[in-house]
């Protein structure tokens, strides 16, 4: 449902990046995605493939970069990797860790052919 | 942390590092922005609005039926005398819930979304131009019942309440880990029914919250039978003296919908190698 919402913002934000450098096309458009976003990346893809037609990005990829979840414990100082619901450091099994990873909602990059 | 070394790439945020395609006339921009920047704009700024008029906003969040109406009626009950409070509420359909607030004499404003899922910070700040915040101590949204979406949503509020009621099952934070995670504190509630239960273990929820890296305390309350009002209403007092004196030192503060990664990775600047911000907001 907001997943369509998501995806309006996401091409007003890159439309925005195609103006402001002249850009003719757009090739391909980087988002990095984590599991604790609360976004489905499947219906992030169906949303985009609907709202490109018609529009500079009607070309481009949308590449979804699936990061992982990585933790970061505040008492001993290890990182690893956890689960969506299980996020305590394997090492100290203590809870007070850090999400240095995984919850990301971000357009990372946009790839495009300037005028020039 | 510097960009030059490359000290601040950890295995966590090396996949940010773009590299720029030599085809030709392509170029990578690199953005590194949240993609809802729109929504946490319009939240930060009603944020501002409500420290100006230095009124404590609280977003309670649950599945639907887990009691975040009743648990109101209970808690204005008791507040009204010493405390001015105010309401939104968040439905699909109808004004039963403003209606029902407003029965307890404190003013409750409704919005009906229709078919959106959760509330967002452009539909409380509709709200906020019809709403005086003049002398109000606290704010409460009572959110559309969901345990999955508005969770992600800024409201421009200060805490997250997220309610439990002890027949959902004491699983629940480990099923919906992104609303858990986001709880200042996490309310079981209709506690009353407990003798009429044998699968509900209040130990293994605070367990599972714990186990979300959350340490949010968690109460119990049941509203209809008063337990644990007192502690959850010593609770809400603290937070509002927490927030008057933060606003004194000219803070604020936000829910935990704010994405640590998103903290970490602030807005490139046209470069190749992209800075890592570590600090905590």
């Amino acid at each position: 449902m907001h997943e369509l919402s998501l995806c309006e913002n996401l091409l007003d934000q890159v439309i925005k990046i195609a103006q402001q450098h002249q850009a003719k096309n757009i090739e391909s458009i980087t988002l990095n995605l984590g599991p604790l976003a609360g976004v489905e990346p499947l219906l992030l893809d169906n949303a985009f493939k609907i709202l490109k037609i018609d529009t500079v990005v009607a070309n481009a990829q949308l590449i979804i970069n699936s990061t992982p979840i990585i933790i970061r414990c505040q008492q001993c100082g290890e990182q690893s990797s956890a689960t969506n619901n299980y996020l305590v450091c394997p090492s100290c099994q203590s809870n007070d860790t850090q999400l240095i990873s995984g919850d990301e909602l971000t357009l990372a990059s946009v790839a495009l052919y300037t005028a020039t | 942390m510097c960009n030059t070394c490359g000290c601040n790439v950890t295995p966590g945020n090396q996949t940010l590092i773009q590299n720029e395609k030599p085809k030709e006339g392509l170029t990578t921009i690199s953005v590194l922005q949240n993609l809802l920047t729109h929504n946490n704009t319009q939240a930060d700024h009603n944020r501002a609005h409500f420290d100006t008029e230095k009124v404590l906003v609280i977003n309670l969040m649950s599945s639907p039926g887990s009691g975040k109406t009743s648990l109101l009626e209970s808690t204005i009950k008791q507040l009204k005398e010493s405390l001015s409070i105010a309401v939104i509420e968040g439905d699909l359909e109808t004004e039963n819930d403003a209606q029902r607030i407003q029965a307890q004499g404190v003013p409750a404003y409704q919005i009906t979304t229709g078919t959106a899922c959760h509330l967002d910070a452009h539909l409380i700040h509709n709200v906020l131009h019809h709403m005086p915040l003049k002398g109000l101590d606290l704010l409460f949204i009572e959110n559309v019942g969901n345990l999955v979406c508005p969770a992600s949503f800024d409201l421009g509020h200060h805490r997250n309440v997220v309610l439990l009621s002890v027949t959902e099952g004491d699983d629940k934070p480990s099923k919906y880990p992104v609303m858990f995670k986001a709880a200042d504190l996490v309310l079981i509630t209709k506690t009353d029914l407990l003798p009429y239960l044998d699968d509900f273990s209040i130990d293994n929820a605070k367990q599972n919250v714990h186990n979300l890296a959350n340490n949010a305390p968690t109460l119990t309350v049941s509203a209809k039978n008063n337990q644990g009002m007192d502690e959850w209403i010593s609770w809400l007092k603290s937070q509002i003296n927490q927030h008057q004196v933060l606003l004194s030192n000219h803070q604020t503060q936000k829910p935990k919908v704010q994405q640590d990664g998103a903290l970490l990775h602030a807005k490139a600047t046209p470069h190749k190698f992209y800075p890592v911000k570590t600090h905590q907001q």
